[in-house]
């Protein structure tokens, strides 16, 4: 599949990669002046490939509070909302973001997860709430880095239907949806006011040095929400939510696996798959990892089932030291 | 006289010792490199084994041995900063090999049969 932006790509030189059957640039330029035009000015990134499922009908808001983890009240006060979508064993369905749109609600979901959340949602809703996945509508672009704001200025903006300050980078930015056939004039005019078209490689360096999970990787069927370290997005008081009765066995669980932040020591890179000791001894694997430009180091994110004192991480046969870190590795400054 | 693999290496002859680096088809697919390792000099390796490895921004790849025998030297510069294999591979050696079945030789190819390898 193509996003609408495929052609303006292409013109840039992107090399582009399958991901989850959408062909998206990997990178244009290269991943690490992409990664630091990100953290310094700003970049923007074809994130088309979304899905868009809008919820809808009287009962639409008291739905979402038993599919969602998380408070979806909180949209009284706030645009959005990011929430995990648990089964009722407490897996990781997808995580989302919601806010208001069309009279419903919109949930942005990851692209290789549509369908099996227009599904999931569907055969979960009552009658008074209808469930349709209109992904088509919407192409999606992320402006993100310091100047997003500055350079959104500079852009005409008024075929954008929602504008949603979040992203995937740790930087200040947000998200235009946009109609598909909108989508290439807004590209151009964004590029042409400075920020630079960033692929999926840079995507993973940036999310992965702010400590953003990756569905897949940090997050899945078999992962709960609270393993994953967003436990501040799992709202036990809110009352009934698919998945509570097992996230709240897990909550209290002692042995219970959590996920990590570890630094090298060394210039050995890690990446996901590789094992995790602790004290010597096999207590996990990499989910996330690789070089973190911000940081002048290598990173990994890692689930782990013990404490330990001392880490290693092993590449390829040896044992390389690495240091707990406190996620996010990467914080912008305020 | 220069020899190429199917893994994408270059071994270049000098009498008992080959040179062997990375090729730019090889660079290219790989992107930025940020990162590589070879083992010690004394390490005797088979044809294919893995010699070290090179890391790019978003993978590792193995570095395979074209020949067996022993290695004699390790590239140390390029530990310490590996653009030079994005932007001169075939000029920047990785590490040299003591050749120990020198007829290996023969299963490689010569750059012409290599450049029609990559365009298949």
């Amino acid at each position: 599949m193509r996003t609408p932006l495929y052609h303006e790509h292409l013109a840039a030189g992107a090399r582009m990669t399958d991901y989850h059957g959408w062909e998206l640039p990997a990178q244009y330029g290269g991943i690490l002046s992409e990664h630091a035009a990100v953290r310094q000015r700003a970049g923007i990134f074809d994130v088309s490939h979304m899905g868009e499922i809008l919820v809808s009908g009287t009962g639409a808001l008291g739905f979402l509070q038993i599919l969602l983890t998380h408070d979806v009240r909180r949209l009284e006060t706030k645009p959005w909302v990011y929430s995990p979508m648990c089964g009722t064993d407490g897996g990781t369905v997808d995580d989302v973001i919601v806010c208001r749109y069309d009279g419903g609600f919109l949930l942005c979901v990851n692209a290789a997860n549509t369908e099996k959340d227009f599904s999931w949602i569907r055969q979960n809703a009552p009658s008074d709430v209808t469930v349709e996945n209109i992904s088509e509508r919407f192409a999606q672009i992320a402006v993100q880095g310091p100047d997003a704001f500055t350079l959104l200025e500079k852009a005409d903006l008024s075929a954008v239907l929602l504008q949603s300050n979040t992203g995937y980078t740790g930087e200040r930015g947000c998200e235009l949806y946009v109609a598909p056939g909108d989508a290439p004039k807004l590209w151009r005019e964004l590029t042409a006011a400075g920020a630079v078209p960033c692929g999926l490689g840079a995507r993973d360096l940036l999310r992965t040095e702010a400590g953003l999970p990756l569905y897949g990787h940090e997050l899945s069927e078999d992962i709960s929400p609270l393993e994953a370290g967003l436990g501040r997005f799992v709202c036990f008081d809110k009352g009934d939510f698919i998945g509570r009765d097992a996230l709240l066995r897990l909550r209290d669980s002692p042995s219970r696996r959590r996920l990590i932040g570890l630094t090298m020591q060394g210039r050995a890179i890690p990446r996901p798959g590789y094992a995790v000791l602790g004290d010597g001894i096999p207590c996990g694997a990499v989910t996330s990892g690789g070089v973190a430009p911000a940081l002048g180091c290598n990173v990994a994110m890692a689930f782990v089932t013990s404490e330990a004192e001392r880490y290693t991480i092993v590449i390829r046969g040896k044992e390389e030291p690495a240091v707990l870190a406190e996620l996010p590795f990467y914080r912008r400054r305020k | 006289m220069r020899y190429y693999s199917k893994d994408h290496e270059w071994i270049e002859v000098n009498g008992e010792t080959g040179k062997v680096g990375i090729t730019d088809h090889a660079q290219a697919q790989l992107g930025e490199l940020v990162f590589c390792e070879m083992e010690p000099p004394g390490t005797v390796l088979a044809a294919g084994d893995m010699a070290g490895a090179v890391e790019s921004v978003k993978a590792a790849a193995d570095i395979l041995t074209p020949v067996s025998g022993e290695i004699t030297a390790v590239n140390d510069a390029l530990a310490d900063d590996p653009v030079p294999l994005n932007t001169a591979p075939e000029e920047n050696w990785l590490f040299t090999i003591r050749l120990s079945a020198a007829e290996e030789l023969d299963a490689l190819m010569d750059e012409g049969a290599y450049k029609v390898f990559c365009h298949e």
